[in-house]
C-alpha cells in the first residue's frame, strides 16, 4: 500500500504496519532516542578497540602519566581565556571608539594576530622576544641586562600569553558584535534617563551585550583548551609537559601511540564535555528576562505522540 | 529641580528648529512653547516630523538649525564637545521620555527599570529611591510585578512601567512618542488612564506624539497638526476638530476619526 493514497481513511486504525509503527515510535520520548543512539555508537567503538587489540593495560598504567598534563593544560586555557577576556573587551571598545589612536590600536592588534598563525605568535614570544630584548641591551648598555632577562619566559608562560593574543583578536570581533547587537533602543532610552556614557554602557549595553557573547566566548575556550597541544613545539620539558606532549613521549617509548593518543583524545574531550555542562547552567542563569515562563529542561521534540 | 516654579515662564522653547538628515529637510522651521501644566498633542502623518520634533528636545536627534531651551539650559546643534554632553545631559536629567516600543531594560527587574535612572544620579540613598519607585508603581498599578522582568508583562504593563521608570527622575516635562501606537487595541486605554491622571491630576507639562483623537480631545489643551516638517496648524481641540482651518488638516482627520 502506497502512503497518501487517494482513499485516506479519516480516522481510526493504523492502516498499516508502517504506520503503527511510526504511531508507536511516537510515544518513545526523544532523549530516551539519542541516548540509543549515543550507546550504539560507544558499542561500536569498543568493539573496535577490542578488535584492534588495543594495549588496555599499558593505557591503564600510563593514565596517570598523561592525565597529570591535564594541570598544564588547564592552567593554559584559563589563563589564556582572561587575558583573552580582558583583550577583546578593551579592544571591542577601541572598535566602537570614536577616538583614532584606540581605534587604530585595537585595528592593529585584530589585523596581526588574526592574521598570522598561532604557532607562529608562540615561537615569536617564546624565542623571538628575548633576542630583541637582548640586541637591544646590548646596543644600550645603560640598560641593566636583566631587562633582557625578564623576556626569556619558561614555554608554558610563552604559550600562555600567545594564546590570550590571539583569541583576544578573534573575541575582539565578538564582543564588538555583541555590543552592537542591543537594540538601538536600549542606550536611547538610558540616554533619555541622563545616563553618562559610562554608565550607559555598564548598566545597560554591557550586560545585554554579556549575554549574546557567552555562546561564541565559550566555543572560543573550548577551542583554546585543544590549541594549549600546540605549546609542545616550544619544546618543554617532560615535567611541564601538557596531555598532548606527555602522550607523544609515552606512545613513543613504548611503541603505543594509538593508545597514547586515544588517550589523549579521551582527556581533552571530558574537559570538553565538563566546560560545556557549565556553560549552559551559565547561559540559563543570563537569559533571565529574556524568556516569559520558567524555563524547562524539555527538548522541542518532546511532545506527546498520537492518543 | 526649582524650575518648575517659574510661573509664566514656559518649560520647552523651540526656536527656528530645523532638522535634516542629507538631504531629506525633517522639520523646516519649528516655533513652539509649552507653558506649566500644558497638555499638547502632536499629530499628523507619519514622516511629518513629529516624532523628530521631540528627539530634538531631548537631543537624542541634534538639531540642524535653531535652538531648544528646557528647565533653563538653552542648547543648539553642532559638534558634541566634552561640555555640549554635559549640558545635553543636564538638559535630559529634567525631561522624561515614554518610546513606541518601551524600551525597558530586560535584564533588570520592573523595580530595577524605574529606579535605574535615579540610581544614576544620586545612587547613595538607594533606599530612598526604592520607596519612591515602589510608590511609583502603585501609582501605576503595578506594585505587584516589581521583581518580574518586563517580559513577563503585557505591552500595556510595560508600558506603564516605561512612565514611571520616567517619571522616577522628576522631570519637568513628559515626551510620548506614539505611546500606545505598539499596543493591541485593548491594552491602549490603561496607558491613556495612565497619562491622563498624570495631566489631570499632578498638572506634568506633556507633549504627546499620538493619533488617539479621544484623548486629545478630552486631555490636551492644544493640539498641533504636523504637515511636511511644519506646523500647519494648532489650536485647542475643539478649534481643530469642530472648526478646522485648513483642508490638510481636515483631511487627515476624516481619514483616522
Amino acid at each position: 500500500m502506497t502512503a497518501g493514497g487517494p482513499d485516506l481513511p479519516t480516522d481510526g486504525e493504523p492502516v498499516d504496519r508502517r504506520e503503527r509503527l511510526a504511531l508507536a515510535s511516537a510515544r518513545v520520548p526523544f532523549r530516551l532516542k539519542v541516548a540509543v543512539v549515543w550507546v550504539a555508537i560507544f558499542a561500536v567503538l569498543v568493539a573496535f578497540f577490542w578488535l584492534s587489540r588495543f594495549d588496555t593495560d599499558w593505557m591503564l598504567d600510563n593514565l596517570e602519566f598523561i592525565a597529570l598534563g591535564l594541570r598544564f593544560t588547564i592552567q593554559m586555557a584559563v589563563g589564556g581565556i582572561v587575558l583573552a577576556v580582558v583583550l577583546a573587551g578593551l579592544g571591542a571598545l577601541g572598535r566602537l571608539s570614536s577616538n583614532p589612536v584606540a581605534y587604530g590600536i585595537s585595528g592593529f592588534y585584530v589585523s596581526f594576530f588574526r592574521g598570522t598563525p598561532l604557532i607562529v605568535q608562540m615561537f615569536l614570544i617564546y624565542l623571538a622576544m628575548p633576542q630583541v630584548a637582548g640586541n637591544i641591551v646590548s646596543e644600550y648598555p645603560g640598560i641593566p641586562v636583566e631587562y633582557a632577562n625578564a623576556f626569556i619566559l619558561n614555554a608554558i608562560l610563552a604559550g600562555t600569553i600567545a594564546l590570550g593574543l590571539n583569541y583576544g583578536a578573534y573575541m575582539t570581533e565578538i564582543f564588538r558584535a555583541g555590543i552592537q547587537s542591543v537594540a538601538g533602543g536600549q542606550g536611547e532610552a538610558a540616554d533619555a534617563l541622563g545616563m553618562t556614557h559610562a554608565q550607559k554602557m555598564r548598566k545597560v549595553v554591557l550586560p545585554q551585550a554579556f549575554r549574546v557573547v557567552i555562546p561564541p566566548t565559550g566555543n572560543e575556550f573550548i577551542a583554546m583548551m585543544k590549541d594549549t597541544a600546540l605549546v609542545s613545539f616550544l619544546g618543554v620539558t617532560a615535567v611541564q609537559a601538557e596531555i598532548f606532549r606527555r602522550a607523544q613521549l609515552a606512545g613513543k617509548a613504548d611503541f603505543k601511540n594509538l593508545e597514547a593518543y586515544v588517550l589523549a583524545a579521551g582527556l581533552y574531550w571530558a574537559l570538553t564535555a565538563l566546560f560545556t555542562f557549565f556553560q549552559a547552567r551559565l547561559e540559563r542563569r543570563v537569559s533571565r528576562g529574556y524568556v516569559r515562563l520558567p524555563s524547562s529542561s524539555s527538548r522541542p521534540a518532546e511532545q506527546a505522540g498520537g492518543h | 529641580m526649582a524650575a518648575s516654579g517659574r510661573a509664566g515662564e514656559p518649560v520647552v522653547r523651540v526656536r527656528g528648529l530645523h532638522k535634516r538628515f542629507g538631504h531629506l529637510e525633517v522639520l523646516r522651521g519649528i516655533d513652539m512653547e509649552l507653558h506649566q501644566g500644558e497638555v499638547m498633542v502632536i499629530f499628523g502623518r507619519s514622516g511629518s516630523g513629529k516624532s523628530t520634533l521631540l528627539r530634538c528636545v531631548n537631543f537624542l536627534e541634534d538639531p540642524t538649525e535653531g535652538t531648544v531651551e528646557v528647565a533653563g539650559f538653552r542648547l543648539g546643534g553642532g559638534h558634541r564637545t566634552k561640555r555640549k554632553r554635559e549640558q545635553i545631559r543636564q538638559l535630559r536629567l529634567h525631561v522624561g521620555m515614554v518610546f513606541q516600543q518601551f524600551n525597558l531594560f530586560p535584564q533588570m527587574t520592573v523595580l530595577e527599570n524605574v529606579m535605574s535612572g535615579p540610581m544614576c544620579v544620586r545612587g547613595r540613598d538607594e533606599r530612598q529611591i526604592r520607596a519612591e519607585a515602589t510608590e511609583l508603581l502603585e501609582s501605576v498599578g503595578l506594585a505587584d510585578k516589581a521583581d518580574e522582568h518586563p517580559i513577563r508583562l503585557s505591552g500595556g504593563q510595560q508600558q506603564r512601567v516605561a512612565i514611571a521608570r520616567a517619571l522616577a527622575m522628576k522631570p519637568e516635562v513628559m515626551l510620548f512618542d506614539e505611546p500606545t501606537s505598539a499596543l493591541d487595541p485593548e491594552l491602549t486605554g490603561e496607558v491613556l488612564a495612565v497619562m491622563k491622571r498624570l495631566a489631570t491630576e499632578l498638572h506634568m507639562p506633556m507633549m504627546v506624539v499620538t493619533h488617539e483623537m479621544g484623548f486629545a480631545r478630552e486631555v490636551a489643551d492644544r493640539m498641533a497638526f504636523f504637515h511636511e516638517g511644519v506646523i500647519l496648524e494648532q489650536g485647542p481641540p475643539e478649534q481643530l476638530f469642530d472648526n478646522t482651518q485648513t483642508t490638510e488638516t481636515r483631511k487627515f482627520l476624516d481619514a483616522v476619526l
